[in-house]
């Protein structure tokens, strides 16, 4: 086992990772169809699947919509330079905005970039990420010395994260 | 998208049931037909208001690692860049910004031991300096667009 499997992925829980990264089956029964592909028991193949998702290898099970199909046009990545000692008390409560997607302490790399704190704010238009991110301005307080919102003008490429087989 | 799709999509952001006929739970609480949920969601993931359907994995916790990485591209340039960029198999997001450091992408390996030597081999592929951005602490946030 490589050092960075110590989370415990056995053979089995890797294949059935690769037959569920793309999606689940369209199909009534689909734990029991993925169970037939793997040449698995239904029972052992909801049993490893619970367990990922109580352990978090799987985030959550669901849907992922496109947020431009939704309406969600502009996508903003709202950065911040957060004091070092605030950062993560007030990361936790930006992180709590319900209309933050994802929220990070990341490396500053200066003097390119001075900002540690990267929130995703979605809006349906540029005005709404500007009142969203003034409400996290407001939560960061004194805290913050300067920030910058990054929209994206373009997706180059998305293909989505994927296992190597 | 009808009212329906809306629900269904609003619904469906996470907590899907692991039990014999998931589709047929779900379908009974937006009071319609399993069969009917189904045809909805295969025609939301045709016409991409979905990206996907299932699991969502976090790689990390499969020994995996995605780190956050950013260049300059010259703005004469950029396309160029920008294919030489996803050439790059572990290269699975890229987005242009509007900001100096104009193209953000996420490199997704097998080992975070890899990520070093990707971004080398991207900055030579490139002749610009590869920004990384690792992920230091995730603040809890929880996903929900309203369709």
């Amino acid at each position: 086992m490589r050092p960075n499997d110590a989370k415990g992925l056995d053979e089995t829980d890797r294949a059935l990772v690769r037959a569920t990264q793309a999606g689940l089956p369209l199909v009534p029964r689909p734990y029991q169809a993925i169970a037939e592909r793997l040449g698995l028991d239904p029972e052992d193949v909801k049993a490893r699947l619970a367990a990922l998702l109580e352990r978090g290898v799987i985030r959550r099970i669901g849907a992922v919509p496109n947020h431009y199909a939704l309406g969600y046009t502009a996508n903003g990545m709202t950065v911040w330079d957060v004091a070092d000692e605030r950062i993560d008390a007030l990361g936790e409560q930006v992180g709590r905005l319900e209309f933050v997607s994802h929220c990070y302490r990341r490396p500053r790399r200066l003097p390119e970039w001075p900002y540690n704190l990267f929130a995703m704010v979605h809006g349906r238009s540029r005005d709404e990420v500007e009142a969203k991110a003034a409400v996290i301005a407001g939560c960061l307080g004194a805290a913050c010395r300067g920030r910058a919102i990054l929209y994206s003008s373009r997706i180059l490429k998305k293909t989505g994260l994927r296992l190597p087989a | 998208m009808d009212e329906t799709d809306r629900a269904i999509v609003n619904a469906l952001q996470g907590g899907f049931p692991i039990c014999d006929e998931p589709y047929a739970a779900v379908a009974r609480t937006l009071g319609i037909g399993e069969q009917a949920l189904i045809d909805r969601l295969r025609a939301l993931l045709e016409r991409g208001v979905l990206t996907r359907f299932g699991p969502l994995y976090q790689i990390e916790r499969m020994g995996g690692s995605f780190v956050l990485a950013a260049l300059s591209a010259p703005e004469a340039d950029f396309d160029r860049v920008a294919e030489r960029v996803n050439a790059f198999p572990e290269v699975a997001h890229n987005y242009r910004r509007e900001h100096r450091l104009n193209m953000w992408f996420v490199l997704a390996t097998a080992s975070a031991a890899q990520v070093p030597e990707i971004a080398r081999r991207i900055e030579a592929a490139t002749g610009l300096q590869v920004y990384l951005f690792p992920k230091e602490r995730e603040y809890f946030v929880e996903l929900r667009l309203v369709a």
